[in-house]
C-alpha cells in the first residue's frame, strides 16, 4: 500500500518524464505494429494485385506491384466453375460438421476434466494436451494403415471421400478445444456450481444453464479455432482425397489450377482470396468475443 | 421450518482433521452463529450441513431425518456464499427464480415469491439488472433473495458480509437481523467477526481447532466465558490477561501483579480459595472494567495507579495502554479524565467482573 502511494506520488512529481516515457513507448509500439502489418499484409495484398491481372499481364515484364489493365475475369471464371463451387461446398460441409462434432465432444469433456475430480482426471487432462502436440505429418502415414485395416475388416472404403475429413479433423481440434475450455471452466468460481447444486441443478443443467453461458467467450474462441483448422488444413485432404468431386478448397485449388507445370496464377490467387473470406467473416463477427477468450486463456493456465 | 442437530460430526481432509467431533442442537427458528478464527472448522461444518462436503463421521439431522447421504438440493436448505455466487449471465429476477424454475413451479407462484422477496429486500427496482450492474450491497441482497424465495427449512450463511466495506457491513448486519425477525427460519451463520456474531445471534457457538469451545447466548459468553480462548475472542478490545499470583491474606484473597495488589471480592472467595498460591494464573479483566478514578466506588472496585504508554482517543471513550507485570494492559477511560502518556493516572479495577484463568488448562476458574 505504502509502495503504491509512493509510486503514484512520485508519478505526479515527475509527470513530465512520465509523459515522455509514454510517448516513446507509443512510438515504438507503432513502429513495430506497422512493421508487423507490412509483414503480414504483403502476401494478401500481392495476391489481390495478381488476382486482378490477366494471364498475359502476369507473364509480361512489368512492375509486378501495379495493375495496368485490371480485370475480374479470374473471379468470374471461378464463380462460373462447377468444380470450384463444389470445393467450396465440400469445405463448408466439412468445417461446419467438424465444429459441431468438436463442440459436442470437447464441452462435456472439458467440464468433466475441470470440475468432476475423479481418479486420473489431471493426468487425462494433460494427456489431452499432449495429443495436440503430435503433428499431423507424423499421423497421416499411420492413418493410411488404419484406413486399409478398416477396409479389410469392415469393408468401408475410407480413401477418397470428403466425409473422412469429418472423422479425422476432430483428432486435431478436439484436444486443443478441450484444453482451452478446461482453462475456461476452471476459472468459473466453485461457488457458482455449489449455488446451482443447492438450487437443484444436476450436472447436465449445471453445464447447459451455467457453464456454457458463462464460458461463452471461451466456447466461441474454440469454435473459431476448430473452424479455421478444418477450413485451412492442407495435408490430410491432399493425402486422402483425389477425385475432383471429393476435394475441399485447399487441395482443390492446387489440383485443378496447377496442370503439370502450368500455373494459372491469376485464378490461384483469386481462389485463395475467396477461400479466405469465410474465416475472415467469422473472425470479424466474433472478434470481440475472440479477444476476450484469448486474454482469459492467457491469465489462466 | 426445522431444527438441525449435529451429532459427533467429524471431517478429515485426507489425514488432516478439520472438524473433530461437534455436537450441537439448533432448535427451530433459532439464529445460530458459528464463530472462530480462520481454520477453526466453522465453514467446513456449515458445508457439511449444506451437503457440499462429505461427512467423515457423525450425523447431520435436519428436521427428523439424517441427511448424511441426501444431496444438497433435497435437503431443503438455502445458502448465501461469501462471494455471492450470483449467476453472472442472468438478471436479478432470473437469479432469484433459478431454483424455482428448476423445480418446475407454476409461473404465477414463482412470480409471487420473487416479488415478495424483492419487496422484503428492496430489490423491486433492480429485477432486470445483471449482477455486474449492481453494487456489493445489492449483490448481497440478491444472494439473500435467492435464498428467501426457496422458502427453505434452513438458511446457511457463509461469511456473507466479509466482502463489504465497514459501513455497509453494519447496515447489512441489521438488515439480516430484520429479515430473520420477519422470515423466522432456522439459520446457521458463519463468521470470523465476533461483533457480527454477538449482534446477530440468538446463540453463539465459539469454535477453535475443529472443536466447540463454548455455546451460549451473546451476553452469557461475554460475562461468563468458559475458556481462555472464548474470554480472549469475545469482546473488543480484547480482554486483558495479566499473569498474577493469588495469595491468602488477613482480609481475604488478594491478586498480586508486580506492584499492584488487588483484593478479590468476598463473593468469589469460596470459588477461588483452592487456587491460592498456585502458579500459572491469569487475571482476566476487560478494558471496560478498568476505568478512571471516580468519586464514589462500589464495593469490589479498587483504585490503583498506572503510567499510560499510549493514549488512543476514540471520541466517546479513550483507550489507555499501560504496562503491568510485563503485559500491555488496556483500560477504557472517560475522554475528560485527562490521560496523557507518561503522566501517572489513577485507575479503578472493577473486580466484580474478574475472570481468573488457569493458563495451563485454558479454563476459566
Amino acid at each position: 500500500m505504502a509502495a503504491v502511494l509512493g509510486a503514484s506520488s512520485a508519478g505526479t512529481a515527475s509527470a513530465g518524464s512520465m509523459k515522455r516515457d509514454r510517448k516513446r513507448a507509443l512510438y515504438w509500439s507503432y513502429f513495430f505494429l506497422v512493421l508487423f502489418a507490412i509483414f503480414f499484409l504483403t502476401p494478401p495484398v500481392y495476391m489481390m494485385i495478381t488476382s486482378l491481372k490477366s494471364s498475359a499481364e502476369i507473364g509480361a515484364v512489368t512492375n509486378p506491384w501495379f495493375v495496368y489493365h485490371p480485370t475480374l475475369e479470374n473471379y468470374t471464371a471461378l464463380i462460373g466453375s462447377e468444380q470450384y463451387l463444389t470445393f467450396f461446398k465440400n469445405s463448408a460441409i466439412v468445417s461446419v460438421v467438424v465444429v459441431i462434432i468438436t463442440m459436442i465432444i470437447s464441452i462435456p469433456a472439458a467440464f468433466a476434466l475441470a470440475r468432476m475430480k475423479f481418479w486420473g482426471s489431471t493426468a487425462l487432462g494433460m494427456g489431452v494436451f499432449l495429443t495436440y502436440l503430435i503433428p499431423e505429418t507424423l499421423l497421416f502415414i499411420p492413418l493410411f494403415k488404419i484406413f486399409a485395416f478398416v477396409q479389410d475388416t469392415l469393408g468401408i472404403e475410407m480413401m477418397n471421400h470428403y466425409w473422412v475429413l469429418m472423422v479425422i479433423y476432430p483428432t486435431l481440434t478436439v484436444p486443443f478445444c478441450t484444453w482451452i475450455m478446461i482453462g475456461y471452466f476452471a476459472s468459473i468460481p466453485k461457488e457458482l456450481d455449489e449455488a446451482a447444486l443447492i438450487d437443484g441443478a444436476g450436472y447436465l443443467q449445471m453445464l447447459t444453464k451455467i457453464f456454457i453461458p458463462v464460458a461463452l467467450p471461451g466456447i466461441i474462441a474454440a469454435t473459431i479455432f476448430a473452424f479455421t483448422v478444418s477450413w485451412a488444413d492442407f495435408l490430410y485432404p491432399m493425402a486422402f482425397t483425389t477425385s475432383a468431386d471429393q476435394l475441399v478448397l485447399p487441395a482443390g485449388i492446387v489440383t485443378i489450377l496447377i496442370r503439370g507445370d502450368v500455373y494459372a496464377w491469376g485464378q490461384i490467387m483469386a481462389a485463395c482470396l475467396l477461400g479466405a473470406l469465410p474465416p475472415l467473416l467469422i473472425y470479424a463477427f466474433l472478434m470481440d468475443y475472440y479477444i476476450a477468450g484469448l486474454t482469459a486463456g492467457a491469465t489462466k493456465g | 421450518m426445522a431444527q438441525v442437530t449435529l451429532r459427533k460430526l467429524v471431517k478429515n481432509y485426507d489425514e488432516t482433521p478439520a472438524v473433530r467431533g461437534i455436537d450441537l442442537d439448533i432448535p427451530d427458528k433459532e439464529f445460530v452463529v458459528l464463530v472462530g478464527p480462520s481454520g477453526c472448522g466453522k465453514t467446513t461444518t456449515l458445508r457439511m450441513i449444506a451437503g457440499l462436503e462429505d461427512i467423515t463421521a457423525g450425523d447431520v439431522v435436519i428436521g427428523a431425518d439424517v441427511v448424511n447421504d441426501v444431496p444438497p438440493k433435497d435437503r431443503n436448505i438455502a445458502m448465501v456464499f461469501q462471494n455471492y455466487a450470483l449467476y453472472p449471465h442472468m438478471t436479478v429476477h432470473e437469479n432469484m427464480s433459478f431454483g424455482l424454475r428448476l423445480k418446475k413451479l407454476p409461473k404465477e407462484e414463482i412470480e409471487k415469491r420473487v416479488q415478495k422477496a424483492a419487496a422484503i429486500l428492496g430489490l423491486a427496482e433492480l429485477l432486470d439488472r445483471k449482477p455486474k450492474q449492481l453494487s456489493g450491497g445489492q449483490r448481497q441482497r440478491v444472494a439473500m433473495g435467492r435464498a428467501i424465495v426457496r422458502d427453505p427449512k434452513v438458511f446457511l450463511f457463509d461469511e456473507p458480509l466479509s466482502n463489504l466495506d465497514a459501513k455497509l457491513r453494519v447496515q447489512m448486519r441489521t438488515e439480516i437481523k430484520k429479515i430473520h425477525q420477519q422470515v423466522r427460519t432456522t439459520t446457521v451463520y458463519v463468521t470470523h467477526d465476533q461483533v457480527e456474531a454477538m449482534t446477530l445471534a440468538d446463540r453463539v457457538v465459539v469454535m477453535n481447532g475443529g472443536r466447540i469451545e463454548q455455546v451460549g447466548d451473546p451476553n452469557h459468553l461475554y460475562h461468563q466465558p468458559a475458556t481462555k480462548f472464548v474470554a480472549g475472542f469475545i469482546g473488543s478490545p480484547a480482554m486483558n490477561m495479566i499473569a498474577c499470583g493469588l495469595e491468602q491474606a488477613a482480609g481475604g484473597l488478594r491478586l498480586r501483579m508486580d506492584g499492584v495488589t488487588l483484593p478479590v471480592p468476598e463473593s468469589r472467595t469460596e470459588r477461588y480459595k483452592a487456587y491460592a498460591g498456585k502458579p500459572g494464573l491469569l487475571c482476566g479483566l476487560r478494558p471496560e472494567h478498568l476505568f478512571e478514578q471516580r468519586p464514589h466506588l462500589e464495593p469490589g472496585q479498587h483504585p490503583f495507579e498506572a503510567v499510560p504508554v499510549v493514549v488512543e482517543p476514540m471520541g466517546n471513550e479513550t483507550l489507555v495502554y499501560f504496562a503491568l507485570n510485563g503485559h500491555d494492559v488496556c483500560a477504557n477511560v472517560d475522554p475528560g479524565c485527562g490521560a496523557k502518556p507518561g503522566a501517572p493516572l489513577k485507575l479503578v479495577a472493577d473486580l466484580r467482573h474478574l475472570h481468573l484463568i488457569d493458563d495451563a488448562s485454558g479454563k476459566v476458574l
